[in-house]
């Protein structure tokens, strides 16, 4: 019996093809532990962010306002950071208003999330319509409250997070597998992950089921903010400030990096596994590219290409698994 | 099913008539002929974007990389007028870009016909492509310094009017230039059988093939004229500001889809108007130059904007489903 040629495999050809030829092109500055730490700092925050992508769009949806979230999310953060109690803690009490401040923020980005799966789900608004209006309503309240200026001071306790390693492995990835593991729970061992799957392949199927399409939607989103919230926390620690507009650039890459993974567009398919793999192909591009001293842009338009690449020879080899049956 | 497309346009207009009466109780000059044609000389970079993507929409698809394809063509013509500026003209320079547009957007639908990849994702990875390598290869400089005669038609006139002081203003001839753009779109989607091919591809892809349209000529038309429409749209943003620069156009993509879908274009394809486009820009505009006449702080625009972008999506799926209701209901 002929094993199908799946995503996954063409990703992990690619992802040797990529290592092989950073090694060749820049020899031990790509290939050693300093290197891959530094990319293990700069993947989780377009990583968490990806993965607040892509389980919306297993449901045939997508959520635009993901960035927002976070950066709303952040800016909430760092108000509680910067204001006189928290600059005036030491020690435990700082670590304890950091925890608070991190949990308030996790409580909006959710809230948010909530709102995004009542639009959708309940008002039955079509996803990118309803995340595009919550978007730029989400930047413009950023903007309000941050008057366009950008926060920053955080206490020793946040920056941590984002600076520092664990027997070498930076926190900030940690995070970004822990998130992972956790999406990849639900997805594969819940009922609420089986049912995302069902409504992204056949909504009205599933709804004869006696499936809760709007409890299910509801969540998905829900779990979308979630996550934009984990990675407010990670931003905000890394830039150690807080902004209405940071990473809006990341949002269409969220999409890229998703479909590069295996996620479909309309839905029903996509791993975890595949996502973090096509994220490690990325940003291993994005590192390789960056120690031969070219251009970010450069990276971009590279970026584009591989997905492309990659959405072809999948194309392709299906066509060829067609024929021979 | 017309009768509601009837309707959502005249809550548009509604809209529009109330937010306008609106404004004009609170600063007069809104309702002003000088305005008007302030107004309508800022929708027509809009307003072009959203000709194209208007069509791309009633095909079925999306388009997110005509801010792309407009910036590359841009620099394109501005590169040229700044080294061999006096040998050409409005016609050339229109022409160069068109080409451009239509080529790059082309390349769009054969990529996305020939390999069956979604249109959203083929866009976002072209997008990606082209503004990365145009930036690469410009350095990200800013261009300026054009020949007095671009500045100069931009300037122009179709139809002068003189203020109480003297000033004049008038119908910009840009303006024209996009009015002609949209009767020409009007033309083709109503009276054409290439238009209406284009809503069946839309409505559903399968039954329009096997009632014999060829899709893949289709795909070509409706992105190629979507780039033709970026291409255009460049130059129009050239004589608007006499400058082209790299990053301008970064992130317009939702505002024209934005406009668009609340005109009445559905992303699943199949509707779609010139008129609903139209008014969506409108609308969208009016907001944006209304809230400067009320002294609205600039730092409320996107919240305004995003709550008005949610209450129209929201009423319109609202009265979709009543409509649903009562159709089940009558039969």
């Amino acid at each position: 019996m002929t094993r199908k040629f799946s995503q996954i495999h063409v990703l992990l050809i690619v992802m040797v093809v990529v290592i092989l030829t950073m090694w060749i092109l820049t020899g031990s500055d790509f290939l050693n532990p300093g290197n891959f730490q530094s990319m293990a700092y700069q993947m989780p925050e377009l990583g968490i962010l990806t993965l607040a992508m892509m389980i919306p769009m297993l449901t045939a949806g997508i959520n635009l306002s993901i960035i927002a979230t976070a950066n709303l999310s952040g800016i909430v953060m760092a108000l509680i950071l910067t204001s006189e109690t928290s600059l005036q803690a030491s020690g435990w009490q700082s670590i304890l208003i950091v925890a608070g401040a991190i949990l308030v923020g996790f409580i909006i980005a959710a809230l948010i999330g909530v709102i995004n799966g009542y639009f959708i789900a309940y008002l039955e608004l079509p996803p990118i319509l309803a995340s595009l209006g919550m978007m730029v309503m989400l930047n413009g309240i950023s903007i309000v409250i941050t008057q366009g200026y950008v926060i920053s001071g955080f206490p020793d306790a946040m920056l941590e997070i984002g600076s520092a390693d664990i027997l070498g492995i930076p926190v900030p990835f940690l995070l970004l597998l822990i998130s992972a593991g956790i999406v990849s729970l639900v997805l594969n061992w819940t009922p609420t992950g089986t049912r995302i799957y069902m409504i992204g392949s056949n909504p009205i199927a599933c709804f004869y089921s006696g499936v809760n399409n709007k409890n299910v939607l509801l969540r998905t989103y829900m779990l979308s903010g979630i996550l934009s919230g984990v990675a407010a926390v990670v931003m905000t620690s890394r830039f150690n400030s807080a902004k209405a507009d940071y990473g809006e650039s990341y949002l269409l890459l969220t999409v890229l990096a998703s479909v590069l993974g295996g996620v479909s567009a309309s839905g029903g398919f996509g791993k975890v596994s595949g996502v973090l793999i096509s994220l490690i192909i990325l940003q291993m591009v994005s590192s390789g590219l960056n120690l031969m001293g070219i251009s970010n842009f450069l990276t971009l338009a590279l970026w584009g290409f591989i997905l492309l690449l990659v959405m072809i020879i999948k194309f392709l080899i299906e066509k060829y698994q067609q024929k021979r049956h | 099913m017309k009768k509601i497309l009837i309707r959502h346009e005249s809550f548009l207009a509604f809209a529009i008539i109330l937010f306008s009466i609106i404004i004009t109780l609170i600063n007069p000059s809104f309702f002003t002929l000088e305005n008007f044609f302030d107004l309508l000389k800022s929708f027509s970079l809009t307003g072009t974007f959203a000709i194209g993507m208007l069509f791309v929409l009633i095909s079925g698809g999306i388009d997110l990389s005509f801010t792309a394809i407009a910036t590359v063509s841009g620099y394109t013509i501005a590169v040229l007028l700044l080294n061999m500026g006096d040998r050409l003209n409005i016609f050339l320079i229109f022409l160069i870009a068109g080409v451009i547009g239509v080529s790059l957007g082309i390349l769009n639908g054969a990529i996305i016909d020939l390999f069956k990849i979604p249109s959203m994702i083929t866009t976002i990875a072209t997008s990606n492509i082209f503004y990365g390598l145009l930036t690469v290869i410009t350095k990200g400089k800013w261009l300026y310094g054009f020949p007095t005669w671009f500045g100069d038609f931009a300037q122009i006139r179709v139809i002068t009017v003189r203020t109480a002081e003297g000033w004049p203003y008038g119908l910009s001839i840009i303006t024209l230039i996009w009015i002609v753009l949209l009767l020409a779109a009007w033309f083709i989607l109503k009276f054409t059988v290439l238009g209406r091919s284009i809503y069946a591809m839309g409505s559903s892809p399968v039954s329009a093939q096997r009632a014999g349209f060829n899709l893949r000529r289709l795909h070509l038309f409706v992105y190629g004229f979507m780039g033709l429409m970026a291409g255009f749209g460049s130059v129009i943003q050239a004589l608007l500001v006499q400058t082209v620069a790299p990053n301008s156009l970064v992130g317009k993509e939702m505002d024209v889809i934005a406009a668009v879908v609340l005109g009445g274009a559905s992303l699943t394809g199949g509707t779609g108007t010139v008129l609903g486009a139209l008014l969506g820009v409108t609308l969208l505009g009016i907001l944006g130059n209304g809230m400067t006449l009320m002294h609205v702080p600039s730092l409320w625009y996107k919240v305004i904007i995003g709550v008005v972008i949610l209450v129209s999506v929201s009423f319109t799926a609202y009265r979709r489903k009543q409509s649903i209701r009562k159709r089940v209901i009558t039969e």
